[in-house]
């Protein structure tokens, strides 16, 4: 799997400064980490060396397009400055809600198949767009739980049991993860893996949400794979009445 | 020659400067760097030979933290 062992990925959005994202990425155990593409003049020399040198692979995204146009541009210029098909597809509606746009992002999505791409679709829990994306030939797709950067955690889980439901191809968690037991939620519910960006880089201390991420992925995992109990409306008692004592 | 690179007014004296040329004066990255002239990608490969013309606007693009 592209996301490695850990099934977190790290969005680098954010981050106060390297040496923070450093740390964080550290922490978090992830093997593969978002970059975005941006002039050289306004994004410094720094982070390829130090993601090279932490030994992690880069997941180009298209973050900043609002066109289907922009995004498949954007998408070229980054495999070849990255040498990598994969590409994190952002197509983005409307500024303020940051949400996707669902006509733009599939016509971007079946382009960059068709160009021999690894595309990994932003989306919304729309489990029908989930399912179109997956038929395109997306690699993987990636509901947001909640508008990017809001902490709102998962709005909506229910939509994303039924995008589990609907596609066979993984399913990241990406986008509204606030804290720890959101990014469990996620796991809990069928996700393959989550893409955490402000949670971590945002927190008033990076590595340590990080490494509590890093937790709460694997915890929410290994329940997920364990057989959960059924929820039921009311007690089951623990402990069998035999051998009560009667007075 | 006069271009716009990454947005701003860039002014070359001659003709015919390489877009491997234009990079070196931006950024010492090889790696990792992406090229678009006139909204069109050029293919590391071909920055050598690939000659910028008065009037270009060239994007000149790197990593950087987001998503």
């Amino acid at each position: 799997m592209f996301f490695g062992e850990s099934r977190l990925i790290l969005g680098t959005g954010g981050a106060n400064s390297l040496s923070a994202l450093e740390e964080a990425i550290r922490a978090s155990g992830t093997e593969l980490v978002t970059v975005a593409l941006r002039r050289v003049d306004a994004a410094g020399p720094g982070l390829l060396p130090m993601l090279d040198r932490l030994g992690v692979r880069v997941l180009p995204n298209t973050a900043g397009c609002y066109t289907a146009g922009d995004a498949i541009k954007t998408a070229h210029l980054a495999r070849d400055a990255f040498e990598t098909d994969l590409i994190k597809l952002e197509v983005i509606g409307d500024e303020r809600t940051l949400l996707p746009d669902g006509v733009e992002l599939l016509a971007a999505a079946e382009k960059l198949v068709t160009d021999g791409f690894t595309v990994l679709p932003y989306t919304t829990d729309d489990p029908i767009l989930a399912r179109r994306l997956a038929d395109v030939g997306c690699a993987a797709v990636m509901p947001a739980g909640s508008p990017i950067g809001s902490g709102l955690g998962i709005s909506n889980p229910h939509h994303i049991r039924l995008i589990r439901q609907s596609v066979e191809i993984p399913v990241i968690l990406d986008a509204g993860i606030g804290t720890a037991s959101d990014a469990a939620l996620a796991m809990e519910l069928g996700c393959d893996a989550v893409l955490i960006a402000s949670a971590i880089t945002r927190a008033d201390d990076p590595a340590g949400m990080a490494a509590a991420m890093r937790h709460a992925v694997a915890g929410g995992r290994l329940a997920h794979e364990s057989g959960r109990i059924p929820r039921r409306f009311h007690a089951v008692a623990s402990t069998s009445d035999d051998g009560l004592a009667r007075w | 020659m006069r271009l716009t690179v990454n947005g701003r007014e860039h002014l070359e004296s001659g003709d015919g400067l390489s877009v491997a040329a234009l990079v070196e004066r931006l950024t010492e990255a090889r790696r990792g760097v992406a090229v678009a002239v006139n909204g069109t990608v050029v293919p590391r490969s071909t920055w050598d030979d690939a000659r910028l013309a008065d009037g270009d606007a060239v994007e000149v693009l790197t990593a950087a933290q987001g998503g």
